[in-house]
């Protein structure tokens, strides 16, 4: 295929944000916003025909783009597979809902939050692309700036604290992994990741690269004990910021490990494996019981969000094909529920202003449309069965018991600990008593609130009966990334 | 005799325009606006006849003064800097009266200097050519002679430059004296490892060059310079020498000292680290915006001694692409500061920055790409100076050394993070005058689209870079 689509993807956000950088200041922004609205939806359209058209039945990548990009060492290279599809329309999806959302909660500079958001578009769709370790850290990188705007200049009352801790913590565990990147090249005379996959890394090097590539990703996923940022920047960050950071920017760790950690260094992954199921066990129990204790709504989604994200390393470190398959699933619903969590407590939080727990209570009675809709994602979030959040964690509990029966254990009692938070919380907000008098007078959810919570209740409920079309579309290049790992582990 | 001339004629034709526009100086009346124009239009001409010379390696005058690709881009470098530098802060000048015409024309004094200091291949040219521009500097330092601040920093660069002049100088008669030649050439035949004489000698150059390019523990005169002298000074004090000295101490290590480079490497390697870790943590709690980037300047050319320290030809390129990429951040930052006007006073506090993203949106996003590729976030073009640096380093298997200057990268982050917070999260406190002066938003501009699109071309330097050593 000649037509550059993965490039038109990637680029057609940025080119947008500086028409709405160009667009007049008017009194309701409309261009910005129909120029925002337009060009996601356009860019959602287009994922959607990637995904129809990407065969589905091979492991290869596809649609690849290749240009000479650095003195001809380092290569513009782009390409999707069964994996990065999802992550792509998953972002391409989150996106135009973020936008519908900041239109209402956004009162200050709307028009930059735009070009923020679309800018961060591209960077993400650009991570998911990249078939160049260099161009991935790009892009990887990239994305703290319009983050750190986003967090510092909407965010909350300690906005400047979160910004700062978000951005330097990322940084400080990418750096390492640019030095890695670099000592990679100079191993290997390549950054290209198909070549790279067949050359076989020596074995002295792979431990230390691992831990550097650990370093960043385990910042970004984030895993316990460098999570620390996420509360705080989920907090602080207006809702759609934190939407975005919990639906798309938390999976570029995930799919690092899948990208690059296993298929590049498979001794390394096999030896650190005990360190990640501890950490990933910590992650479960610990953040679980930290949740339970918050009485700030979007605090305790956060930390459920680190007790996911810990379901995901566990899974992808089973190294067994139904813990992979586990986790992407579990990356991609946690994308949907999370984002949907954090939309319905902004949408509360614009009525009352106020994220506490104790604010809220008895709201059944007063916004039932909205509790309805709350509790259909609270359940997800604690894995019902029927909604796509079981499917994950039984999946990767499944992987689990195959590799690690005490890990696997402690696991499946971590599902009950997110019961419990998940349950308390709704308890208290949707049920009991109304102290607050002030929720009387509250409107129940609008339509375009309706119509972005309904669109991800629909798919969350979607995927929970029919998992086949995310499972298909990655099935095959899970098999071969395990298939290749294997042969790596018997070669040795 | 007229072949050599010929190569010289760069030199030749700005030494005689200088006294032209000096005798011009003299004779007018109210003549800045004339000289300063005259100084571009030299200044582009100059440009133009090295770009129509050949770049083919010569070497004329027994052997002590050479052209070639490698002076001629950093010959190059100089000048487009030097007219970006000045042409930015001509308004600058004349709103705090520094127009007298004497300005332009020390600093074309200086890059003449400059030119004789990247193309000498003989110790006494090469001193002369650094005291004729380090002369004009001390005058440029102190130009705003009744302000006390102004004097205060010309006299202590002043003497401070001078004792590093003399060290110099010592280390030069010293390797005169255990080698038995001035000239590069013949200096590195004659150098050998154990020539302990000669390793003293390198020594007390190196300390002298250091002291050129403000590497920590040479670096005290810096910050107190940068925050005294005008900022017109300060900006071409930040930016052209800084080229001049990393081109010399290239130019050291590559030709009369590649024998003992092992000794040499050691030091260089110091000085990087040391230039890292200060720059990085005593901008951290500067309140003054010209201090910060006196700060920052330390720590970049550490970044670029840890591109010097490899001692190979690809470290010495990517030095030499980092310190061009640095030319141009600094001039974008030096410019958005004839933007700060307000009252007729400039304003070089960071807390004077205060939410200016709201009244200034196109100030403020600037502010932002030159500080965040300062901070060397892909995908701006500081970045890749920063990768192209490391690369070379961890190519070398100087892994201490590129760990290190990795994590000074994330806490120098934190003072550009600190200037990018006042800027857009900080509630707006002053609004500037909405000022005209075209040619620092002009500056700016290019800084910025040169800065964004980097990504788009990274190599477009290292095409240049590589031809420099083809030797």
């Amino acid at each position: 295929m000649n037509f550059p689509i993965l490039s038109t993807l990637i680029f057609l956000p940025l080119i947008s944000s500086f028409f709405i950088f160009l667009s007049k200041e008017k009194k309701n922004n409309y261009s910005a916003i129909y120029i925002s609205l337009f060009s996601s939806i356009a860019t959602l359209t287009l994922s959607l025909f990637l995904w129809y058209s990407l065969d589905i039945n091979t492991p290869e990548f596809q649609f690849i783009e290749e240009k000479s990009w650095i003195n001809n060492f380092i290569k513009f290279k782009l390409g999707v597979d069964g994996i990065s599809i999802l992550f792509i329309v998953l972002t391409a999806f989150i996106t135009p809902i973020c936008i519908i959302s900041c239109v209402n909660s956004i009162k200050l500079r709307l028009k930059e939050f735009l070009i923020a958001i679309l800018i961060l578009e591209t960077f993400m769709i650009g991570v998911f692309c990249s078939l160049d370790l260099v161009i991935f850290y790009l892009f990887f990188e990239a994305g703290l700036i319009p983050m750190f705007l986003i967090i510092g200049v909407w965010g909350g009352p300690r906005r400047v604290y979160s910004a700062f801790k978000f951005f330097l913590f990322t940084l400080l565990g990418s750096v390492l992994m640019l030095a890695a990147i670099i000592v990679i090249y100079w191993l290997t005379g390549t950054t290209d990741i198909t070549e790279i996959y067949e050359i076989k890394i020596p074995k002295d090097y792979q431990n230390l690269l691992w831990l550097a590539f650990l370093s960043s990703f385990a910042v970004k996923m984030p895993m316990w004990p460098v999570h620390t940022w996420l509360p705080d920047a989920h907090v602080e960050a207006p809702t759609a910021g934190s939407v975005i950071l919990a639906a798309i920017l938390l999976k570029m760790a995930g799919y690092g490990f899948l990208r690059f950690s296993i298929p590049m260094f498979p001794l390394a992954s096999e030896f650190f494996t005990p360190l990640i199921y501890i950490l990933s066990i910590i992650a479960i129990i610990y953040t679980s019981l930290v949740a339970l204790m918050q009485d700030d709504m979007k605090k305790l989604i956060a930390y459920s969000s680190v007790a996911h994200m810990g379901y995901v390393t566990l899974g992808i470190f089973t190294l067994t094909k139904q813990g992979i398959e586990g986790s992407i699933y579990q990356m991609i619903s946690h994308g949907l529920i999370s984002a949907a969590l954090f939309l319905c407590v902004g949408v509360v939080y614009d009525r009352l202003h106020s994220r506490m727990i104790s604010t809220y209570g008895g709201l059944v009675n007063y916004l039932p449309k909205y509790s309805f809709l709350f509790l259909v994602f609270a359940l997800a979030a604690l894995g019902l069965p029927g909604t796509s959040g079981f499917l994950g964690e039984f999946l990767i509990l499944t992987g689990a018991f195959q590799k690690n029966y005490l890990a696997a254990m402690l696991g499946t009692f971590g599902v009950v600990l997110g019961a419990a938070y998940m349950l308390w919380l709704t308890k208290r907000i949707i049920f009991g008593v109304t102290n607050n008098s002030e929720i009387k007078k509250l409107n129940d959810v609008n339509k375009s609130e309706i119509a972005m919570l309904a669109s991800l209740a629909f798919f969350v409920i979607f995927f929970g009966f029919f998992p086949a079309p995310l499972m298909e579309t990655f099935s095959v290049s899970v098999n071969s990334l395990i298939d290749n790992y294997q042969s790596a582990l018997n070669a040795n | 005799m007229i072949f050599n001339l010929n190569i010289l004629f760069p030199e030749i034709f700005l030494s005689l325009s200088i006294f032209i526009i000096l005798m011009l100086g003299v004779f007018i009346k109210k003549s800045f606006n004339i000289i300063f124009n005259l100084t571009s239009l030299i200044i582009i001409t100059t440009i133009v006849i090295i770009l129509s010379n050949s770049n083919n390696e010569v070497k004329i005058f027994l052997d002590s003064f050479t052209r070639d690709a490698f002076s001629n881009y950093f010959k190059i470098l100089i000048l487009v800097s030097s007219f970006f530098v000045l042409n930015s802060s001509k308004t600058f000048i004349m709103d705090n009266k520094l127009d007298k015409f004497e300005y332009p024309i020390i600093i074309l004094l200086s890059i003449l200097g400059m030119f004789f200091m990247v193309s000498a291949n003989d110790l006494i040219l090469f001193y002369l050519g650094l005291e004729l521009q380090s002369l004009s500097l001390y005058i440029l330092a102190s130009i705003d002679r009744d302000n006390l601040r102004s004097t205060e920093s010309g006299i202590k660069y002043f003497v401070l430059s001078a004792l590093s002049s003399g060290l110099l100088l010592y280390g030069c008669s010293l390797l005169y004296g255990f080698t038995g030649s001035t000239n590069f050439d013949l200096i590195a035949d004659q150098l050998y490892k154990d020539n302990k004489g000669a390793v003293f000698a390198m020594v007390f150059i190196l300390v002298g060059l250091a002291f050129k390019v403000s590497a920590v523990p040479f670096h005290m005169w810096t910050p107190d310079v940068y925050e005294g002298a005008p900022t017109s000074i300060t900006s071409y004090f930040a930016v052209v020498p800084k080229v001049a000295g990393l081109a010399l101490l290239i130019k050291f290590m590559f030709i009369p000292f590649s024998n003992i480079l092992l000794e040499w490497q050691t030091i260089i390697i110091f000085l990087s680290i040391a230039s890292m870790i200060l720059g990085a943590v005593a901008a951290m709690v500067q309140k003054n915006l010209k201090r910060l980037l006196a700060y920052s300047s330390i720590g970049h050319i550490g970044y670029a001694l840890a591109g010097v320290a490899t001692g190979v030809i690809s470290g010495y390129q990517s030095a030499i692409t980092y310190i061009s990429i640095y030319v141009i951040m600094n001039i974008g930052a030096f410019s958005c500061l004839y933007l700060l006007k307000k009252d007729g006073q400039y304003k070089e506090n960071i807390s004077d920055l205060s939410g200016i993203s709201k009244k200034h949106p196109i100030l403020a996003i600037s502010l932002l790409i030159i500080l965040f590729s300062l901070a060397g976030v892909p995908p701006l073009g500081g970045f890749f100076a920063k990768f192209y640096v490391f690369a070379s380093v961890l190519e070398q298997k100087m892994y201490p050394l590129a760990i290190i200057g990795l994590l000074t990268t994330v806490m120098s982050a934190f003072y550009y993070l600190k200037i990018i917070k006042t800027v857009y999260f900080d509630d707006s406190v002053i609004s500037f005058e909405s000022t005209k002066n075209k040619s620092a938003q002009f500056s700016v501009l290019v800084s910025c689209v040169i800065l964004v699109t980097f990504f788009l071309y990274p190599s477009i330097f290292n095409n240049f870079v590589t031809s420099l050593f083809v030797n």
